[in-house]
């Protein structure tokens, strides 16, 4: 093998909480500069997906390669390293309430970088600027709105201009212009930056608009039921559970079409 | 060598039309490091040049730190009035700094600044003091109303939220408040022994840790330590539930924050407080007595025979009572601080911090004013 290792692979996971198994058998692999989605109904796993992948849960089985390095069994030291290169976004933005969105944006870049506290509030401000939130820099998370704090946790999220973004329902809580300007801001971001971008999300319109490849976790079965270009499954799934979230559930519903 | 790597840029004329031209270099990222643009502000301010223009071959990586370094380089254009003609920089470069420039929400007021005139300040201060004493009253004045709901049962509260905040204010203070009663109780005899024994008096150790415990020591040891453990807890929690809107949500359902969180604290602090007392007594007479018959020449029966007779029953009551008080009071100030948190999770600690110091206060200022009028009534 001569190409060079995948930014994000997943092989064989097996999830849970305590005793109960969430997902068996996930695997996936994400591209360089791909957007990666991960779908599925509410409560399939979507989101313990992301947390193991980023290490604050242990798999029961399997492994998560970042450029091929076993995120797994790492030390913590290589871990850090890892998470270094990594930008999360957490469902519920995870801002922290008592620092400035500023001091928000800034922290990472504190704590990662040598520049001076101006280069820092220079960069902190651009990020805040790429999210539309410019001019709110000195407002603590309480004083700004939802959608704000999802936008300001993005910002967050990109400030050392990581390798690897893990969004977590990114545009949930936002209008729809907000919504489609999201979308736009992650292809933006991964364009002109090179980042490769995993999104976790149920929203359709976002999913058809900007995944590359994905996932379809089901909740009943606890497995990825399907993959591959979101485009290509909505137009040749034959899996009525599938068809049936891709359309809303008009299609693969009892009358429609069904699997065979 | 590592030359190439190193972010920097070199400023030259373009030939001809008066242009300042910008060569970058290097690879600019945020790991390496930013050069300073002080050299550019000054060729533009000394040389303004009819526009700025980049030279890009000899960049290599680059990240937000280029894009940082050229909003501040189109900031210094625009203060100078010169045109900077982006076209030569990368496409991604260009598309960020064109997402960064659309400025599409700006808020309606800028934040206050912190640095005010002194005297803004001082007024401020006063002001806030001024509403934070409104806001003190109003809650009391809406705990007095829940109480009075309370007891005529139309208070919206469940029976088993009271249930465990009776449990974890009793049960659960009992472990700290045997250490702390015995340990008390030891003190008092160790104190009064030494001082006693030199008259002769051995005895009245037993009277000293008695009354001391009875009227004083058991009702304020369980107020410190119930404002230490329970009342900061009150805080934290509902100090939390603010944060994450979930004292919005009571509101907005119709239920009386004060009736659902605060009334069962309150009450489950001055239901458990006078049992607790009573043990804290009973343990630390305990201590006494082992200091007693274990360091001085005095037999159990002789210890117990000489407390029973100190004891009033008045100054059991005196105690008793008082600590029923201390419980309604530590509760209060607990949900008090946790009601008036901010949204944030420094609030929440600040909140629980300011929970145990006002719970304590109380509780001190309390036990004079009992004092002073079982001085005056005589008891
Ligand atoms: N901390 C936890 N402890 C135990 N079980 C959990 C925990 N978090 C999630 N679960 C369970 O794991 C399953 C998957 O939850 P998860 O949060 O990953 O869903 P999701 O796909 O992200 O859903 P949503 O779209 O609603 O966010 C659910 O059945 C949930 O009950
Ligand atoms: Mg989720």
């Amino acid at each position: 093998m001569t190409a060079t290792p995948p930014p994000l692979a997943v092989h064989g996971l097996t999830l849970g909480y305590g005793d109960r198994v969430v997902l068996k058998d996930v695997a996936f692999t994400v591209k360089r500069g791909e957007i990666f989605i991960i779908m599925g109904g509410s409560g399939s796993g979507k989101s313990t997906v992301l947390r193991h992948v980023i290490g604050l849960g242990e798999p029961v089985k399997g492994a998560v390669f970042y450029g091929g390095v076993d995120f797994t069994t790492a030390t913590a030291d290589e871990r850090n390293a890892i998470l270094r290169r990594i930008g999360v976004l957490f469902q519920s933005g995870a801002l922290w309430t008592s620092m400035t969105l500023l001091e928000n944006v800034a922290l990472p870049l504190e704590e990662y970088t040598d520049l001076t506290p101006g280069e820092i509030r220079d960069v902190a401000s651009l990020k805040l600027d790429l999210v539309g939130l410019p001019g709110f820099e000195d407002y603590y998370p309480s004083e700004v709105s939802g959608g704000m704090q999802k936008r300001a946790a993005l910002a967050r999220a990109i400030a050392l201009d990581p390798d690897v973004l893990l969004f977590d329902e990114p545009s949930a809580g936002l209008d729809p212009v907000s919504s489609r300007h999201l979308d736009d801001l992650i292809l933006q971001l991964r364009d002109s930056l090179g980042a490769t971008i995993v999104v976790v999300t149920h929203e359709l319109a976002s999913i058809l608009a900007i995944g590359d490849d994905s996932i379809f976790l089901d909740a009943d079965t606890r497995t990825a039921i399907a993959g591959g270009s979101p485009k290509e499954l909505l137009a040749q799934s034959t899996d009525p559970r599938v068809l049936r979230f891709l359309t809303r559930g008009a299609e693969g519903a009892p009358g429609g079409r069904t699997n065979g | 060598m590592e030359l190439t790597e190193q972010a920097t840029f070199a400023v030259g004329s373009d030939a001809g039309n008066g242009a300042l031209s910008i060569r970058l270099s290097g690879a600019w990222t945020l790991r390496r490091g930013l050069p300073s643009a002080e050299r550019i502000e000054h060729e533009i301010a000394a040389r303004r040049p009819s526009a700025v223009v980049f030279e890009v071959h000899e960049l290599g990586a680059w990240d937000s730190a280029l894009v940082t370094f050229l909003r501040h380089i189109e900031a210094l254009c625009t203060r100078h009035h010169v045109a900077m003609h982006r076209e030569a920089l990368p496409a991604g470069v260009q598309r960020l700094l064109a997402l960064a420039g659309a400025v599409r929400e700006q808020p309606s007021v800028r934040r206050v600044s912190s640095r005010m005139p002194r005297v803004a300040r001082l007024g401020t201060a006063a002001l806030d003091l001024a509403a934070n004493g409104v806001r003190t009253v109003t809650f009391i004045g809406d705990v007095t109303l829940a109480t009075g709901r309370f007891v005529r049962g139309t208070a919206r509260f469940r029976f088993r939220d009271l249930a465990v905040l009776v449990q974890e204010c009793g049960a659960r203070a009992l472990p700290i408040v045997t250490l702390i009663s015995v340990l008390v109780g030891m003190i008092l005899a160790f104190v009064g022994a030494v001082q006693l024994e030199r008259f002769g008096a051995q005895i009245y150790v037993a009277d000293l840790v008695g009354v001391a415990m009875v009227r004083e020591m058991g009702c304020i040891m369980t107020g410190i330590i119930m404002a230490g453990r329970t009342g900061s807890g009150f805080a934290a929690q509902i100090g939390t539930m603010q944060v994450t809107q979930e004292v919005d949500a009571l509101t907005t359902l119709g239920i009386p924050a004060v009736d659902f969180l605060v009334l069962p604290r309150i009450v489950a602090l001055c239901v458990m407080m006078p049992v607790l007392c009573v043990y804290a007594d009973v343990l630390g007479i305990g201590g006494g007595a082992m200091v007693g018959t274990g360091m001085l020449d005095l037999t159990l029966p002789q210890y117990v025979h000489e407390t029973a007779s100190a004891i009033t029953f008045t100054s059991l009551a005196a105690g008793v009572g008082k600590s029923v008080v201390f419980g309604a009071l530590v509760g209060i100030a607990g949900c008090l601080r946790g009601m008036q948190a901010g949204r944030s999770s420094a609030a929440v600690g600040d909140a629980a911090t300011s929970a145990v110091v006002t719970g304590i206060v109380l509780i001190i200022a309390a036990d004079g004013v009992f004092a002073v009028l079982f001085n005056m009534l005589g008891i």
